[in-house]
């Protein structure tokens, strides 16, 4: 299968980017792993669930539809339920870029695309710091609470506390709380002050978020600001959570301690970008986001980026880029230097939402001693259930001194999601920086259809590599 | 690894020992390898003296840290897919043996009794008991915390600094100067630069190695397992033993594949060429494999000199200065028995090993 260009992720980035390509004659296929199209903010009601007004829970339905209808009268070919495993360099011989995908139920239906320019739109995963009882049933993530609202239409739970970090936390309060959830708290450990400052600017920056504030006001959802849950409590599934305050300097204030009854807590620190299949191509990485140019373009030749995989700001930010990087994609397939005031409105609220959300960024952080309460037996990394206690001696004792040392001294972020959710935390407790790993599988592989990668004959001989390899015991 | 070993044996010999690291423990090439401690892939040879004598190092330690490093004496299964691969197979047997290797040849019929999920219609096999492994991360930082070595992470040498007549007399770091009679060079693949800094050369170069990792399973593949298809060349060929991938189960449950070898300078960049290439390797000898995971790889970039030798032991051309580098393929199985040559001779004793092939200047001969 053949296209001019490969777009990896359906989201607003995604979509906004290949209805902008394929309107000016771009042959486009959006390749996601999802059943429908949305990504995170558009996440869709599966169609089985027959929900009635669906419209409810989402706040911009009316671009949403636009989308999806443009994606229904476009030749964009959706693939749904591709998994993107690694995106190829072109080998010498052959132009154009391999998208490796697996299909089917169990992920192990291999599927390729080839294309002559990628577009990486694979959004962000959300980050999760551990705390005393943050694995007990009933725990879930801020996305977690969000996608069970938008996908699958349960109500999480009767009693729930929202906790964390950050300006996911309001359109996750208040979606609970339509939902006929009481909400017993807002807890964010941002100080009162940062959070009054930010939020008019929220309001005069994002339309919508004056409409969270109202709507949070109107649930009477308490906002606790500068507070943290210090513990989940419960014994097979969550009871209570108590939370704290925290001083100015970000440890917790003794004495403040509350007990809050319920049985949803909903917990997130901020997001993290998806850069694996962007590091296994070889682009330059800007700290934790990939590194992009004024016209959405990496470093590497082909590859454009666009939405969360470079840099955390919301859906209108994601639609922003996907619609600059579609555009300059057209041009540049054709041989040709796009025009920039062509896309001068989009390139505002780009600049606009990037100005912003450093601003957010600068305000909404984890508090600063948050390890202080992460007690030596707390799991951080719950694929290899390596506990805190472990950690601080791979540090303390063993001479670890980055993630990969304390990953191999003790298996946290070895499992399943390769440290994708324990990585923060473990960089948190070792007391170093976040560093992204080099994850060149952005899924894990059957080793069958790895070894025929990219062989449509089947065969496993070394034709197309660059250099002679050998093979050895050590 | 090495420096890790050296720092052990020094310090039971009773000197005073300063490991010194720019990165934290195992940051280097030992982080990114596979620990693998073999004989069953070496010809007769100094080298293979040296693995015989790092095995036995390496079982003594494990009675005190062999849990914590994940040792594990499980063997080494090497197969021919033919007749002519197995008689190439059986001639290097009998030479292994007569230099003090223990292997036992496996008929067809028998391969399946040791490794019960390898294919089908594979010609035959030896069997070699002495063939371990460990976890080199695990494996370097506990042996330094027992050795009771001073443990210097994040500083990086920038000097070895030397008296008026040329001896060593300690190292400059970032973070201040280190004064001892003695410098070891463990610095593996950057030897070369290291030895630089006290002014001689020593051609130590990179060669990548990726090795893939599967999905935790229960214990499938008991021994390490590779084939040994190009044994043809043996007698005529004295280059190193060239084998499609091992395959081994870990204590911790993956599988680990590795390892491809290329000389690409420094380049870590992701290859699916090589990782695909290893994929196929595997499942060719376990067919089971197919359908399991890899979850990750990664690449690492092993030192290695021209004639495939470390170099071990004092430096003629500077008092003070002794290398312990360029293992190449075999840092982690050799690191024992280097550790313990070199402490010999930091302790004025005469090294239970001829160190003559491993002259860390002898290059600099044929070059002149
Ligand atoms: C709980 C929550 C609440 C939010 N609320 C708001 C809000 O109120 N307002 C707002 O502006 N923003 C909100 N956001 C943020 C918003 O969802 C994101 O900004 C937006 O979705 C980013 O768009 P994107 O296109 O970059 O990525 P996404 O929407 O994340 O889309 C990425 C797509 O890529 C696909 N993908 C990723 N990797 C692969 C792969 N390897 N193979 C195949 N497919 C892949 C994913 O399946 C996904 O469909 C919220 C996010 C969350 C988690
Ligand atoms: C893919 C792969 C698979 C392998 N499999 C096996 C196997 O199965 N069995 C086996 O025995 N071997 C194996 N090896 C080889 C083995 O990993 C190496 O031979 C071994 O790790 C080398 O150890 P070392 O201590 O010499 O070097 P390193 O571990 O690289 O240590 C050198 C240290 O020196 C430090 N350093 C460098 N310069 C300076 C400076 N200026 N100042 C301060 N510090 C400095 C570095 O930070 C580094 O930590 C494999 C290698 C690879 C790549």
């Amino acid at each position: 299968m053949s296209t001019d260009l490969a777009v990896i992720g359906a989201g607003p980035a995604g979509l906004a980017a290949s209805l902008a390509a394929s309107a000016r004659g771009v042959r486009v296929t959006l390749i996601d792993a999802g059943e429908q199209a949305g990504g995170q903010f558009y996440r869709q009601p599966a169609a089985g669930l027959g929900a009635r007004r669906p419209q409810e829970l989402h706040h911009q339905w009316r671009t949403w539809e636009r989308l999806r209808d443009g994606l229904a009268a476009s030749s964009v070919r959706h693939l749904t339920d591709h998994h993107v495993w690694c995106v190829e360099q072109p080998q010498a011989r052959q132009a154009g870029f391999t998208v490796h995908a697996l299909r089917g139920p169990l992920q192990e239906e291999p599927a390729t695309v080839r294309a002559d320019a990628v577009l990486l739109a694979t959004g962000g995963y959300e980050k999760v710091l551990p705390f005393p009882g943050w694995t007990l049933p009933g725990v879930v993530t801020a996305g977690g609470a969000q996608a069970m609202l938008k996908g699958g239409l349960v109500v999480a739970g009767r009693t729930a506390v929202v906790a964390g970090t950050g300006p996911l936390l309001l359109p996750v309060a208040t979606g609970l709380a339509a939902a006929g959830v009481e909400v017993a708290a807002l807890v964010e450990s941002a100080g009162p002050r940062g959070f009054v400052r930010h939020l008019p600017a929220l309001a005069a920056k994002l339309p919508e978020a004056a409409g969270y504030a109202a709507r949070l006001l109107r649930n009477r959802v308490p906002v606790m600001a500068g507070h943290t849950v210090v513990e989940a409590h419960g014994d097979d599934h969550l009871e209570a959570a108590t939370v704290a305050a925290l001083d100015p300097g970000g440890r917790v204030r003794p004495g403040t301690h509350r007990r809050i009854p319920c049985d949803t807590l909903a917990v997130g620190h901020g997001m993290l970008p998806h850069t694996d299949l962007a590091e296994a191509l070889g682009c330059r990485l800007d700290g934790v986001n990939v590194h992009v140019d004024d016209e959405q373009r990496t470093d590497v030749p082909g590859v454009w980026a666009a939405g969360e995989s470079t840099g955390i700001g919301g859906a209108a930010l994601a639609l922003a880029e996907g619609h600059i990087a579609g555009r300059s994609i057209a041009a540049r397939l054709r041989g040709t230097a796009p025009d920039p005031r062509a896309w001068a409105a989009a390139d505002r609220s780009r600049t606009r939402l990037r100005d912003f959300f450093a601003a957010v960024d600068s305000v909404c952080a984890p508090p600063t001693h948050w390890t202080e309460q992460v007690t030596d037996d707390t799991v951080v990394c719950r694929c290899e259930e390596v506990r805190a206690g472990a950690v601080r001696e791979a540090v303390d004792e063993l001479g670890a001194g980055d993630l990969r040392t304390v990953k191999l001294l003790t298996r946290a972020g070895m499992g399943w999601c390769q440290g994708r959710v324990c990585g923060p935390a473990v960089a948190g407790l070792a007391g170093c920086d976040p560093t992204p790993a080099r994850r060149p599988f952005a899924r894990p592989v059957p080793l069958g259809v790895l070894a025929r990668a990219g062989h449509p004959t089947g065969t496993d001989h070394l034709t197309e590599a660059d250099h002679p390899t050998e093979e050895g015991p050590s | 690894m090495a420096g890790a070993a050296c720092a052990l044996y020094a310090a039971r010999a009773g000197l005073d020992v300063t490991v010194v690291d720019r990165g934290p423990v195992a940051g280097g090439t030992t982080g990114a390898g596979e620990g693998n401690l073999l004989v069953s892939d070496k010809e007769p040879g100094p080298e293979l003296e040296l693995a015989l004598l790092s095995n036995r190092l390496w079982a003594d330690l494990a009675e005190d840290v062999g849990e914590a490093i994940e040792y594990e004496a499980k063997g080494g299964v090497v197969v021919a897919s033919s007749e002519h691969g197995l008689a190439a197979l059986t001639d290097l047997v009998a030479a292994q043996r007569a230099a003090g290797v223990v292997a036992e040849q496996v008929p067809a019929d028998r391969l399946h009794d040791l490794e019960p999920h390898l294919a089908p219609g594979l010609a035959g096999g030896v069997h070699y008991p002495q063939d371990s492994q460990v976890m080199p991360t695990l494996a370097a930082a506990h042996i330094l915390r027992a050795s009771g070595a001073r443990l210097l992470t994040g500083r990086t040498v920038t000097e070895v600094l030397r008296t008026a007549d040329g001896a060593v007399r300690g190292v400059r770091t970032g973070h201040g100067d280190i004064h001892a009679p003695a410098v070891v060079n463990a610095a593996g693949t950057w030897g070369g630069e290291v030895a630089a800094l006290a002014g001689v050369s020593l051609p130590v170069l990179p060669r990548r190695g990726f090795v893939l990792v599967t999905e935790p399973l229960p214990r499938r593949v008991r021994h390490k397992v590779y084939a040994a298809d190009y044994v043809a060349d043996v007698a005529s060929d004295s280059a190193a033993l060239q084998t499609s991938p091992v395959v081994e189960g870990t204590a911790a449950g993956p599988v680990l594949i590795g390892a491809s070898r290329e000389r690409v300078g420094f380049d870590r960049s992701f290859s699916l060429p090589v990782v695909r290439a290893l994929a196929a390797g595997a499942v060719r000898l376990f067919p089971f494999l197919e359908e399991v995971r890899a979850m990750r790889t990664y690449a690492g970039f092993r030192p290695y000199m021209p004639d495939h030798l470390p170099a071990i032991g004092p430096d003629p051309r500077v008092p003070g200065l002794l290398h312990a580098c360029g293992h190449e393929g075999a840092g982690i199985g050799l690191a024992t028995g280097t550790g313990r040559l070199i402490a010999q001779v930091l302790g004025g004793k005469a090294p239970e090993l001829d160190l003559a092939p491993f002259r860390p200047d002898r290059f600099e001969e044929e070059a002149a």
